[in-house]
């Protein structure tokens, strides 16, 4: 098992290179670099010519390229062009806000994924089943950042300023302005009540998603004998689905755990941009917009860093958890 | 059908002067024009097919696996009428220029037709620069069909070809191609979009190509893993036997054998594609503005969303119709492809 486990890390350290490389290669294509920026007609071609120098970008690719990896590698990822800062610094502030919102989308997720899935395959055919797919399928078909401006508009917007319902969402930030000045379970509450209507918007795509496969494979276990076995011994209905069947039926979605992290971050992207979210995804497309390159390379370095432990993890998972699979 | 017939003969009358105004019009007109036409000749002939297959004889002939599988696919009606939706969408797109009921890009008043609620008028309402919503839809509806459909063409063919050589090459060929795919699926692809489309200058093709070039992993490894089966069969290895190029093994024999999965993977694609295009125009990142694409509509309405909700509802919508048509189509032709999902 250790053996398995240490194969599948050193197997994946070329697969982030890779990706690196690729970033790095397909960026320094772009017309135009980074001391493009301060072309203005209050700089002369000499101090623009020094900055070129200053950031290093004289040198011919394939030197970049070794430098920027090398310093890449020793955890240096350069400095920000448009914050003036380490990028280091920035990513050790930002990162914890994206892991937050992505670990409680998540969470929901496949808490609701898993859910809605076993009760679609106990339902077989009936009309819990098939609504509830139809449901599935619309919210899978839906752009998750229109979803958010509706949920926005519903349960922030309408719900405080038209329809003055009790109960409203802020729809943006990460915590209120009167934030420093609450007690602690206020500000607890308060982080709660800002992470809800992002994870939702975030979550609810890939539940209908789970839901689907869930339901397939859940299906699947419940015409088995050993189940027939459990109900004949005179189990309940819910020990044999939860306790017998769940075990064996979860088996499958643990993969969609790692094919679903790239669809998270790719959601991220966007939903944090609608909630003026400070994380990852917002500070990546912001970065790419000032074209502050080493903000860049490193953002995408480090998603591609998450989705890689994320696969590692659900493949370890997986072999731990189905006895069948050979790890050798 | 009827319902077709009836909205093409409103067509001719209501915008009569739009369509004989067309043939010597903008290249979209003529388009339209064409379509017009030829749906009209397409419905003609489908009527007069039907009555005289209606009083044919009912003798069967032998059913290849296209019909078999089409004989399938219309059983299940809600496939059937998520294709119909697909189509109606499409037709839509191209007779855009007689349907919409004012130019996309023409700003209307700003005192009196700004951010109006719908109306009969303006059926889905104004948005902030006074244009009428249900035209844009309508406009929007070009681009992300056209993206949607032309994207997945690319990603699919390259990744049916790259599959297909893995699958039969094997050993470092296919080690080295599906490291490769293993690096281009395990990253965020929406960055790297986002990546690529700014730091270029946005435009229509670029977008097209990048998602195009960016989706082949996946139908890469389906079709791998269909010729990694298919290879061992015994009409190969017969194939084999008479001494066929490898070339012709691959084009004429295997790759055939691999479409069905392949068309249900593209329905899918499709659909996937439009969500990608909308959240690429909704960061400002896809066709430019003043062209209606539904991702930039559902931005524009934004910033006035409790005071003008029909700006950014009604594109999202759309984007909902199209992509739940194409998913459930996509799923009706997985059950209707599969021999062992037919019942």
């Amino acid at each position: 098992m250790i053996a398995f486990v240490l194969r599948r890390v050193l197997a994946s350290i070329p697969l982030v290179l890779g990706i690196a490389t690729i970033v790095f290669f397909l960026l320094s294509l772009a017309p135009g670099d980074a001391a493009s920026l301060f072309v203005s007609p209050n700089i002369t071609p000499e101090v623009l010519e020094q900055m070129r120098r200053n950031m290093g970008l004289d040198q011919p690719v394939h030197v970049r390229y070794f430098r920027w990896m090398s310093a890449m590698l020793r955890g240096d990822f350069g400095i920000s062009f448009s914050r003036n800062q380490p990028v280091a610094d920035i990513i050790v502030q930002i990162l914890p806000n994206t892991l937050i919102l992505s670990f409680c989308a998540f969470l929901l997720a496949f808490t609701a994924g898993i859910l809605v899935g076993v009760l679609q395959a106990v339902r077989q055919n009936r009309l819990t089943d098939s609504s509830l797919s139809v449901v599935g399928l619309f919210f899978y078909s839906m752009p998750s950042f229109w979803l958010a401006l509706m949920l926005i508009l519903i349960f922030s917007l309408g719900a405080r300023n038209l329809w003055g319902w009790p109960i409203w969402f802020p729809a943006s930030g990460m915590t209120s302005v009167e934030y420093p000045f609450m007690s602690p379970v206020e500000q607890l509450r308060d982080r709660v009540a800002h992470l809800v209507l992002p994870s939702v918007s975030l979550a609810l795509v890939l539940a209908a998603g789970i839901a689907r496969y869930m339901r397939g494979s859940m299906l699947e276990v419940i015409r088995q004998d050993y189940i027939r076995t459990a109900r004949s011994k005179g189990l309940s209905e819910l020990s044999v689905i939860f306790k017998h069947a769940l075990r064996n039926g979860l088996i499958p979605v643990i993969t969609l755990f790692g094919l679903y992290l790239p669809f998270l971050f790719s959601g991220t992207v966007l939903i944090e941009t609608v909630f003026a979210w400070p994380g990852m995804g917002r500070l990546v497309v912001d970065a790419i917009f000032q074209r502050d390159y080493p903000v860049v390379m490193a953002g995408t370095f480090i998603f591609a860093i998450m989705v890689v432990v994320g696969n590692l993890v659900a493949d370890v998972l997986y072999a731990l958890v189905d006895p069948r699979i050979r790890y050798d | 059908m009827l319902a077709l017939w009836g909205a093409l003969l409103w067509i001719g009358i209501a915008r009569w002067e739009r369509v004989l105004a067309a043939p010597s019009g903008a290249w979209d007109h003529r388009v339209a024009f064409a379509t017009w036409i030829l749906a009209i000749i397409t419905l003609c002939g489908g009527s007069i097919l039907q009555e005289r297959r209606i009083h044919e004889s009912r003798t069967m002939k032998g059913v290849g696996q296209w019909s078999l599988a089409w004989m399938a696919f219309r059983k299940s009606h809600v496939a059937v009428g998520a294709a119909i939706t697909v189509m109606v969408f499409y037709l839509a797109a191209l007779l855009t220029p007689f349907l919409a009921p004012f130019d996309p890009a023409v700003q209307g008043s700003l005192i009196t037709e700004r951010m109006l609620a719908p109306s009969l008028t303006h059926p889905l309402g104004t948005d902030q620069f006074s244009r009428d919503v249900l035209s844009r839809v309508l406009y929007g509806a070009r681009i992300s069909l056209t993206i949607g459909f032309v994207a997945v063409s690319i990603s699919m063919t390259i990744g049916t070809v790259l599959g297909a050589v893995s699958g039969f090459a094997g050993g470092r060929l296919d080690s080295l191609i599906m490291r490769f795919v293993d690096m281009v699926i395990s990253f965020p692809r929406l960055v790297l979009l986002i990546a690529i489309i700014a730091f270029f200058e946005p435009s229509i093709f670029l977008i097209v190509a990048v998602i195009g070039l960016t989706q082949w992993p996946q139908p890469t490894r389906l079709v791998r893993g269909e010729v990694l089966s298919l290879r061992e069969r015994e009409f190969i290895q017969a194939g084999k036997a008479l001494g066929l190029s490898k070339t012709r093994l691959v084009l004429r024999h295997l790759i055939p054998n691999t479409m069905a999965p392949v068309i249900v993977a593209a329905t899918l694609g499709i659909g996937d594609t439009i969500v990608l295009e909308a959240g690429l125009s909704f960061l400002g990142l896809g066709v430019q503005p003043p062209t209606a694409s539904w991702g930039t509509m559902v931005a524009d309405g934004r910033d006035n969303l409790l005071g003008a909700w029909w700006i950014s509802t009604f594109p999202g919508l759309a984007i909902v119709l199209v992509v739940l048509s194409f998913n459930l189509a996509g799923d009706g032709l997985r059950d209707a492809l599969d021999p062992r999902l037919r019942s």
